[in-house]
């Protein structure tokens, strides 16, 4: 609670106990009056001089100026007609509850939400000359170093330069695993130091790290407004004057038919009518449950990993009929890996160890793979005349004996005959000799995610009708991995402008209600990102690029997420939704039965302010989506 | 340019007001309001001085929503 809904609360306090003891109060007429504006206007000064505001600076239609109304207009019936006095304080005070109420609740949803996404770190230890110095993120400079003990957020982007720890990452990544992380890795803003202590040096200011950004992306998110939001200040705009006048006219042309008609004009019952329908009109319920129920969404998401960049994304995910793959990176590891060894004669081992030795100095993805399957290389055999062969492969002296690891024609060239290998393949395939002879071939391909078969079948699951995968690996592999994970349709062989087109084309002939989605790592698809009706980049752990081409950014690289995105997205949406129907269709039945007289100024405010609550609690359930 | 401001303001519908007032003000391109963070950012036209153009929004503001702040630094 802040001063000012404080001060409110003592106000409805004093002025409800004023109520009640003036009603016991056995005097009638003028002094009665005179009683209950004492409680009324403790209770209600504030609406009245902003009712007065608003109708100086000529924008009367506002809430305050259809209580100060409402009150004013049940005084003057009670003065002349037969009804209290109390009906007016109570209206006024009812509503002051239910403004209360609804600023309390905001306030802390708005908490709630902020401390969900408390990745802000507060303090960073700066170390100069020795001395360790507790300072603010913000002045810390590029390549300052830090020290982050057990238990404190990792407050800059950096690199370790000293001791190792496990990070809790879960608040950047929804992943509850721990990560391992030792001298030389990156490290990012954010994360808690779950053991020893760390010297990072920093590598990004606290504007730029990931911290900062993904703070800054979460709050501004909101900004980009969704059709549904657009929707309802565009409702709002027009609701409360339609509402006003259509309450000027039941109190004024029901009483003249009447009138004309012969009848007894009844102008304090119209007059009432109209007045409970002013009462009802105020549309806070529908304004405030919109975006809150979408900043709720986002901050759920966020905090499993999956940053939206703004409702309207978020939206447009929920109808997500078509999602499109770029292979390498999302579905697949995108990095080579040894999938199979294939000796003659020798064992496994001294193939791979053989192949690592020749491979020692290069950094070809290829020589990457196999020096990773064989991780003890560095050990004491001699290696010399280490050569590369462009189009062949490498060449090198292992132990006084000449080894080549390289393609067929290679091994055409050094006249080792290669043994033909019944196994199907769908990588990359590289052969050994030795002084001629052929030891046998080792296939190196690109490893599909462990998660992903998972994620293409919760995404069908999820309600996605068709799946799609572009890559620019051969058809052969391409068709290999679609089918082990259960794609429907790919196109392979496919140049970077190609996966455009494509996408274009799948564009052309969706319906428009649909969306089609397109997945990618964010490097070298910033152009499909941006095509495609939503683009979701993977794996953005500290890849800027991502985060500023896609909509949608799962901080990890596990491919569930995306099932997981849609889910997300699809609560929010039916939420929202629940929120515009229930809100609306309660106000209009309101308005009804006041105007047929059946509802009084009290249900009007109950009306009111339940319908507010209901949907601001409502609302808060998108924030729930750890379970989805 | 564009330029963020923490804003103080009761409820939804008077957000929603404010960010059209702003809109309006001569020397502002685009506004928007988020009342989930009480944050107001502010593009504004080119050659246009923030230090000069605030005022004026904040004026506006108060124009169409008495009880609203906006906390220019």
């Amino acid at each position: 609670m802040n001063r000012k809904q404080k001060k409110n609360l003592i106000r409805i306090i004093v002025a409800s106990a004023m109520m009640i003891g003036f009603l016991f109060i056995p005097v009638s007429g003028i002094w009665r009056l005179m009683l209950f504006l004492v409680p009324y206007l403790i209770v209600g000064y504030d609406i009245l001089i902003k009712a007065a505001k608003g109708v100086k600076n000529l924008q009367p239609f506002d809430e305050c100026f259809l209580m100060a109304i409402a009150t004013i207009g049940a005084m003057i019936v009670a003065v002349i007609g037969d009804s209290d006095y109390y009906e007016a304080v109570a209206v006024m005070l009812f509503y002051q509850i239910g403004e209360w109420f609804q600023g309390y609740a905001i306030g802390k949803s708005r908490r709630n939400i902020s401390d969900l996404m408390d990745i802000r770190p507060d303090y960073a230890n700066l170390e100069t000359d020795g001395q360790i110095e507790k300072v603010d993120p913000d002045e810390v400079e590029i390549g300052s170093v830090i020290v982050v003990r057990a238990g404190e957020k990792i407050p800059l982007d950096g690199v370790i330069i000293e001791g190792q720890s496990t990070l809790n990452t879960s608040a950047l990544t929804g992943e509850s695993l721990p990560r391992d992380v030792r001298v030389g890795d990156d490290v990012i803003s954010g994360c808690i130091n779950l053991s020893g202590l760390l010297r990072v040096r920093t590598t990004k200011e606290f504007e730029e790290s990931t911290a900062s950004k993904i703070l800054d992306l979460v709050e501004n998110a909101s900004s980009k407004k969704s059709r549904s939001e657009h929707f309802i200040s565009r409702f709002a705009r027009v609701y409360t004057p339609v509402v006003v006048f259509s309450a000027l006219a039941l109190a004024v042309l029901p009483p003249l038919i009447r009138m004309l008609a012969g009848m007894d004009a009844l102008w304090g019952m119209w007059i009432y009518r109209a007045l409970t329908f002013l009462v009802i009109s105020c549309p806070c319920a529908l304004v405030i449950s919109i975006p809150l129920s979408f900043f709720a969404g986002i901050g759920g998401a966020s905090r499993e990993g999956v940053l939206v960049k703004g409702s309207d994304y978020l939206e447009r995910l929920s109808k997500t009929r078509t999602v499109v793959f770029d292979k390498t990176g999302t579905l697949t590891k995108g990095v080579f890996e040894v999938t199979a060894v294939h000796p003659e004669e020798i064992d496994e081992k001294t193939l791979l160890h053989l192949a690592a030795h020749v491979e020692r100095h290069s950094s070809h993805p290829i020589a990457a793979s196999l020096k990773a399957a064989y991780p003890g290389e560095a050990d004491d055999c001699e290696i010399t005349g280490v050569e590369e062969i462009p189009g062949q492969g490498a060449r090198a002296t292992v132990n006084g004996r000449v080894v080549c690891v390289g393609n067929e024609k290679m091994m055409r060239t050094v006249g080792a005959s290669i043994r033909k290998c019944s196994h199907h393949h769908t990588g990359t395939v590289v052969h050994i000799s030795r002084d001629g002879k052929y030891l046998g071939h080792i296939e190196i391909s690109d490893v599909v995610k462990p998660g992903a078969e998972n994620a293409i079948r919760s995404l069908h699951r999820s309600g996605v009708k068709h799946t799609v995968m572009l890559t620019g690996d051969s058809q052969r592999v391409a068709v290999h991995v679609a089918d082990e994970l259960g794609v429907d349709e790919v196109h392979a062989d496919l140049l970077p402008e190609d996966k455009v087109s494509e996408l274009e084309k799948l564009l052309e002939h969706r319906k428009p209600s649909e969306v089609v989605a397109f997945v990618g790592d964010g490097i070298n698809d910033a152009p499909v990102l941006s095509r495609a009706d939503i683009g979701i980049a993977m794996g953005a752990m500290g890849s800027d690029a991502a985060i500023e081409a896609a909509d949608i950014v799962l901080m990890d690289d596990d491919p569930v997420k995306i099932a997981k995105a849609i889910r997300i997205s699809r609560k929010c949406m039916r939420i929202v939704k629940e929120n515009i129907w229930f809100s609306i269709g309660i106000k209009v039945l309101c308005l009804i039965l006041g105007a047929l007289g059946f509802a009084n100024m009290w249900v009007a405010i109950f009306a009111d302010v339940g319908v507010m609550v209901i949907a601001v609690l409502n609302a808060i359930r998108a924030l729930f989506v750890k379970n989805l | 340019m564009k330029k963020t401001y923490k804003i103080d303001v009761d409820c939804a519908n008077c957000a929603n007001k404010m960010e059209n007032a702003a809109k309006n003000t001569d020397g502002v391109k685009d506004a928007v309001v988020n009342f989930m963070t009480l944050k107001m950012s502010v593009e504004f036209e080119d050659g246009a001085d923030p230090k000069e153009v605030m005022p004026r929004v904040l004026a506006a503001c108060k124009k169409v929503e008495s009880d609203c702040e906006i906390f220019l630094k």
